[in-house]
């Protein structure tokens, strides 16, 4: 059993080139999520795996099957919308029933009254009625399968859009922003739910969202996509401490990572305004970026960098010391742990060495290590 | 002390401010009054009276004229034609519209001109179309006849025969209605949300017929709703065509309602008969009306 192939998928609306060349590979049983901006094709490319967009050129196996040829119908993946997308005149129950209805169900099964009377209509109709109120029982909808969706909650509607893509096991889950309807605390309550589904379940998940946190909370590994491009896949915990890309760095992260124009010299030196920052990049020759997460920088009154603070934010658990290079210009933030005094005025800083990153002139990350003399 | 004099300031604020909002009401209260609630209640107690246009004076008959209603053989053809007219310019123009806007919504190009085409005998004269609508059912001269004629088919008198009279009239108000209706129902299916039809789609939702059924049908409930009642009492309302074509003719057999009140008063000056009649006309509307609030409304909404 596989789970989704995706294998150089091109997408073009008129002159704009919305997928290039995607591929992206969603093991079975996978909970993968796909984040990146607003913009940046992640919702056309479920569309297109889906089967509700056509892609120009390039393959998508699901399960196993290439469905390239095939309408979202009979691709057998359940779908969670943005907007839920339920009925507005059908039931709780029967909203969840549909793709039963519509799989179990002949074509003269459904006919509005002859149906009810043709040859086994009836045993399947009562599995229906009972496969839909088990799904909707464990979301906990069990009490409310008689009322329309515009007697529910959003948090409640949610569910039932999720007990609809759920009643039927589907080969799998496609879920388009499925949280951002609702505020931000249900957010983090339904976060946890859809994993708690996914462990049950256990079927092939694409997720997609802007948030970086759901993608890095929830999901197994994490797609990041930028411009109709998958820049890097990879668990939570690399694309956070070792992006592949500087707009992979830039776009996690929050603050956002702080990025210094750097210099490496011939000899594998790496500067930052003209200064060894005690770090050491063979190979990487040139105008270079050096970022840094504000939790590995702090002030060090023998730090190879001088910034001058700004402001400061207070956030609790820690506070963000906003201060500026006053040669380069750039900002640097700070994480500084609370209850930690926060300087004024000019001030050095020192980094954690082995978690800088170095991004060349083409924003692809280049190796480094840390030298002796200036390690502190 | 202090709470004692800022208290009938309050008030007297408040009064002010419903005295403002009865103020600013008033025209529009006026205009009601004296252009529609009035003449209504004219024309419901003209109804019991037997006056006539410059008589001198009117007596009150109470029920006379409902009861001359019931043996008048001239009205009850009317009644009876203006039932088969709706009966027949409703569903085909309902279902026409309804046809034509799933086919227009679904066409990748021209929706803009087929809208247009379609709307256009809404927005022409209707006194103008029906004097080409005569040339073309002419017997004679008429091209729908000549064409009857070139397959071998004698065409009959359309608007001069009493077979063919009323569904010819009918024929033209379906011509009139379908536009109309058309545009409510494109305007109706543009307010389905996109996602529902793909939703459906993912569902396993494979055939136009039931996406149809499971989407569109249901959630056009409204716009359903509201065609309905609109274009029965629009069609009860047949006048313009039946008064430059037939006249009621031949024999009575293109009579309705609006014409009947109207040769009762403007020919045969019997304004009180003719309000009788209103009156009937007003009772069709307003059932109508309440069929589509009270029963039908409760069955498209889903708020």
């Amino acid at each position: 059993m596989t789970g989704i192939v995706i294998n150089g998928v091109h997408k073009r609306f008129g002159n704009f080139e919305a997928l290039r060349g995607v591929s992206l590979n969603v093991a079975a049983g996978e909970f993968l999520a796909l984040v990146g901006p607003s913009g940046c094709g992640k919702t056309t490319l479920m569309r297109v795996v889906a089967g509700i967009e056509r892609h120009d050129t390039g393959d998508i196996t699901i399960g196993g099957r290439s469905v390239g040829g095939l309408r979202a119908a009979d691709r057998d993946i359940a779908m969670v919308f943005q907007s839920y997308a339920l009925y507005p005149h059908l039931t709780v129950a029967q909203n969840i029933a549909v793709p039963l209805t519509m799989r179990r169900l002949s074509t003269a099964q459904r006919l509005p009254l002859l149906g009810r009377f043709w040859p086994g209509s009836g045993a399947a109709r009562n599995a229906i009625v009972r496969d839909a109120k088990q799904a909707a029982e464990s979301l906990g909808l069990g009490s409310m399968l008689d009322r329309r969706p515009a007697q529910l909650s959003g948090g409640q509607r949610q569910r039932v859009a999720l007990a609809r893509a759920i009643v039927r096991s589907p080969k799998a889950f496609l879920m388009d922003e499925p949280l951002s309807n609702l505020d931000a605390a249900l957010r983090v309550q339904t976060r946890r739910e859809i994993v708690d589904i996914h462990r049950r379940v256990g079927a092939t998940t694409l997720y997609v969202t802007h948030d970086q946190s759901e993608a890095l909370t929830m999901a197994d590994r994490v797609a990041v996509m930028l411009a109709g491009e998958i820049l890097q896949v990879d668990t939570p915990a690399r694309i956070y401490t070792d992006p592949a890309d500087l707009r992979v760095a830039t776009f996690i992260g929050s603050p956002r990572i702080n990025t210094l124009a750097a210099e490496v010299t011939p000899g594998g030196m790496v500067l930052v305004a003209g200064e060894a920052v005690g770090l050491h990049a063979p190979g990487a020759t040139g105008a270079a970026t050096l970022a840094l997460r504000p939790e590995d920088v702090r002030p060090e009154p023998r730090g190879p960098l001088e910034v001058v603070a700004e402001y400061i934010e207070f956030l609790g658990e820690s506070t963000l010391l906003h201060s500026r290079h006053p040669r380069l210009g750039t900002a640097i933030t700070l994480r500084l742990p609370p209850g930690d005094a926060a300087p004024e005025g000019p001030f050095r800083v020192g980094f954690a060495p082995r978690r800088a990153l170095l991004f060349d002139g083409n924003g692809k990350r280049q190796p480094m290590h840390v030298t002796e003399a200036a390690h502190v | 002390m202090s709470e004692a004099a800022t208290l009938p300031r309050a008030r007297s604020g408040a009064s002010g401010e419903a005295m403002a909002a009865a103020l600013l009401c008033l025209p529009a209260m006026l205009a009601y009054l004296l252009l529609l609630l009035l003449p209504t209640a004219a024309a419901v107690l003209l109804a019991f009276t037997d006056y006539e246009l410059g008589a001198p004076s009117l007596r009150w008959i109470g029920l006379e004229n409902f009861q001359e209603l019931t043996e008048d053989r001239g009205f009850l053809v009317s009644l009876r034609n203006t039932i088969i007219y709706v009966g027949i310019v409703a569903p085909a123009s309902i279902v026409g519209a309804l046809a034509l806007a799933l086919m227009i919504e679904a066409a990748t190009r021209g929706k803009a001109l087929f809208r247009a085409v379609f709307f256009l005998p809404v927005v022409s004269l209707p006194v103008a179309m029906a004097t080409a609508w005569q040339y073309l059912l002419h017997p004679t001269i008429g091209p729908l006849n000549a064409f009857l004629a070139q397959m071998g088919i004698a065409g009959p008198a359309w608007l001069t025969s009493s077979d063919t009279v009323l569904l010819s009239l009918a024929f033209i108000g379906i011509w009139e209605a379908i536009g109309f209706n058309l545009v409510l129902f494109l305007a109706g299916l543009t307010a389905i949300p996109r996602e529902l039809h793909q939703a459906a789609e993912v569902d396993g939702v494979k055939s136009a017929w039931e996406r149809f059924r499971l989407v569109t049908w249901p959630l056009l409930g409204p716009t359903t709703l509201f065609v309905v009642t609109i274009t029965m009492i629009r069609s009860v309302r047949v006048f313009d065509s039946v008064a430059v074509l037939t006249q009621g003719g031949p024999n009575r057999a293109s009579e309705v309602l609006l014409y009947t009140m109207y040769t009762e008063g403007f020919t045969f000056f019997r304004l009180g008969y003719s309000a009788a009649i209103t009156l009937v006309f007003l009772v069709i509307v307003l059932a109508l009306m309440l069929l589509q609030t009270r029963v039908l409304d409760k069955r498209v909404h889903y708020g």
